[in-house]
């Protein structure tokens, strides 16, 4: 399959062209995503190829735009609703969770809604406690929504395509941190990646490491320190938090017996903690150490660099967690 | 939109469908009396939020509008279902928590649906189902149909700040949405007044520069030529409308509110006003009816409604590994089950 380099934004405008071209029922709304080419010019030139018909500016009305995103799904069309980011997501929280999650099931389903949500997810540098939060385990534990975190230029483009086609609603949950992230991506129209599929980034023996989304990368810089140390680090990437594809993650720790969890949320009912649960649940006799988490600290996120530095996983502390379930400090 | 006197001179509308309107209205309010009898002996739970009183609205919409047009409401959509099209069996096996009601026995009171008759529910959060309104005529705008969306809500819903933005984007849009609050003066046991500062809630429209309009919901005529004048002002591509229908619940806000906010002569005072008598009045005048005819009428409402019952009673429930289908769309999801 040929590919090429490029940004993780193109990966992401690439599959929503792509789709858009192949079904008049996609369209993109958000604040942005028309005339200004898109907060993070993720949408940049699209409302030139498919004018503003199909690709809609919206006031500053999250409750209201996300509930006409999910109005026009139960009649058939397929709206990616774009979120700036999903801070902004909170106030139309009752449209995603109330509506979009529920309509299939309340309906005894004569209606679905099949569309995406998307937007940028966590911190993104100095921007305080209101713009740098992680919700992905507040969407993940809401059956009737599927909720995607790509990593990659290649996983978002595959995932975004795979997500628009759904037939349910989809979560899809970004970083503004990657998105000048550049990787080789298929040049393929039908390269597509399945929702539900965890994708081993790195194998190993020693370890499982599992993260996703924009933590995938400093859990990798991790692994890839540790193999200088002889350190045989396994790294998933969840890829999907709902379905999670348990059963990839359950066979590498029955092989490593060992396994830590790396996610920017707090850790109070967070993926990890949920992880964590599933791992004991499935492999208890296969572990030599307990689970170990790397969170972000229990706290809002503040402005002030250092402040940052002590708060968000890193590196170094990923280090040390797989140094304790390696019995290694 | 048209600003014409509502209430025609004598005999403007049809033997037919005076019978009409009648006989549907009087199953609506039937089939709901027999839902609090039901309610009572435990074979309805949960919530139960009773139409009665207000059926003029949601029967003159529907012979206002088209059956391929769309309707949307909140939880007080017993009335709406059947007046859609809904069998009154499946909307009482629904009640019942059947797996033949409308909605397989997942909805309930609150949440009746039929995607055959363009029924879109059914919803259960105040003012959460005026957004997805806007949604279905935005599609319908976006495809270029002719269809109208009406979005109907409570008095209490338009203090949701949903409606706004919804009303905006509408607006904004030129959506053929025809926005309808039903206003029965209290959102549960909080009277309008005491909601807000504008109490003519039709008002809130012009904030957005909507048409829009106070309108009688008791007489099922007004309702009738209200909404077709509006009908014709949205489909004809000018966007949506508000029509605020004045009208009275009877009964308490669910089946487990024993109204202490009223007085019992203000809703005896409404109890004069009554749709149906309304209608019945106009019907005599005409004489479109006699009392054989009314009779004959009133057995086959009685007939239904027990049918109704029959129906659901003989029905089973969803059995248990129904819990896993209507969630997602594919039948294989990997539901955690450990």
């Amino acid at each position: 399959m040929s590919t090429r380099v490029i940004q993780f934004r193109e990966a992401l405008r690439e599959a929503m062209s792509e789709e858009m071209r192949r079904d008049d029922r996609v369209f993109l709304m958000g604040e942005e995503v028309a005339e200004y080419n898109g907060a993070y010019k993720v949408s940049e030139g699209m409302l030139k190829e498919f004018g503003e018909r199909r690709i809609i500016d919206t006031p500053i009305a999250e409750l209201g735009f996300a509930g006409v995103g999910v109005g026009a799904a139960m009649v058939g069309l397929r709206p990616i609703i774009e979120f700036m980011t999903f801070n902004f997501s909170l106030v139309a929280i009752d449209q995603v969770i109330n509506s979009a999650a529920k309509m299939m099931s309340m309906s005894g389903g004569h209606f679905g809604a099949p569309m995406v949500f998307r937007g940028p997810s966590g911190s993104a540098g100095q921007l305080s406690s209101q713009h740098s939060q992680c919700f992905e385990s507040w969407y993940a534990n809401c059956p009737g929504l599927k909720v995607v975190t790509p990593s990659t230029p290649r996983d978002a483009k595959g995932l975004l395509k795979s997500a628009i086609r759904d037939d349910n609603p989809v979560v899809f949950m970004e970083s503004e941190q990657m998105y000048g992230l550049k990787g080789e991506v298929p040049e393929d129209s039908e390269f597509l990646i399945p929702i539900g599929k965890a994708d081993i980034k790195k194998a190993g023996t020693d370890v499982t490491v599992i993260s996703f989304g924009k933590m995938v990368h400093v859990a990798m810089d991790a692994c890839i320190e540790l193999e200088k140390e002889g350190i045989s680090c396994e790294m998933i990437d969840l890829m999907s938090l709902r379905p999670i594809d348990y059963d990839t993650l359950i066979e590498s720790v029955k092989k490593t017996n060992r396994a830590v969890v790396v996610e920017e949320s707090w850790p109070l009912a967070s993926m990890s903690g949920e992880l964590a649960y599933m791992i004991q649940k499935r492999a208890f006799d296969y572990l030599d150490a307990p689970v170990i988490r790397v969170n972000s600290m229990d706290v809002p996120l503040p402005y002030a660099p250092t402040l940052i530095q002590a708060y968000l996983p890193n590196k170094q502390r990923t280090i040390e967690a797989i140094k304790q379930v390696m019995y290694r400090n | 939109m048209a600003n014409k006197t509502a209430t025609k001179t004598k005999a403007e509308y049809s033997k037919e469908l005076c019978l009409h309107w009648y006989e549907e209205m009087l199953l609506q309010r039937k089939f709901e009396e027999k839902c609090k009898q039901l309610y009572g002996q435990q074979k309805i739970n949960g919530f139960l939020h009773l139409y009665i009183g207000q059926e003029a609205i949601s029967s003159g919409i529907e012979s206002a509008i088209r059956k391929d047009d769309y309707v949307i409401t909140a939880y007080r959509d017993h009335g709406n279902a059947i007046v859609r099209g809904i069998h009154p069996n499946e909307v009482m096996a629904e009640l019942f928590g059947k797996n033949t009601g409308c909605s397989r026995g997942k909805g309930g009171s609150m949440h009746m649906f039929s995607k055959e008759h363009n029924f879109l529910g059914g919803h259960g959060i105040v003012g959460g189902q005026i957004p997805l309104g806007a949604g279905v005529g935005f599609a319908i705008k976006y495809r270029g149909e002719d269809n109208v969306c009406v979005a109907m809500m409570g008095d209490g819903a338009v203090r949701q700040g949903a409606l706004h933005e919804a009303f905006n984007l509408a607006m904004t849009w030129k959506l053929p949405v025809l926005f309808v609050c039903e206003n029965n003066m209290y959102a549960m046991g909080t009277s309008v007044e005491r909601t807000s500062n504008v109490t003519d809630i039709y008002k809130l429209g012009s904030a957005y520069e909507m048409p829009s309009k106070a309108v009688d919901g008791m007489n099922i005529m007004t309702v009738y030529e209200e909404t077709k004048a509006a009908v014709e002002h949205i489909r004809s591509g000018k966007g949506p409308v508000f029509l605020e229908m004045k009208t009275y619940r009877y009964q308490g806000h669910s089946i487990s509110d024993p109204g202490k906010y009223r007085t019992k002569d203000e809703v005896d005072e409404f109890k004069e006003k009554d749709p149906i008598l309304i209608l019945k009045s106009y019907i005599m005048e005409n004489g479109f009816a006699d009392d054989a005819a009314f009779d004959a009428i009133d057995e086959r409402v009685k007939t239904a409604v027990q049918a109704s019952v029959d129906f659901a009673e003989a029905s089973p429930y969803p059995a248990p590994h129904e819990l896993y289908e209507d969630v997602y769309v594919e039948n294989d999801y990997p539901f955690i089950k450990d």
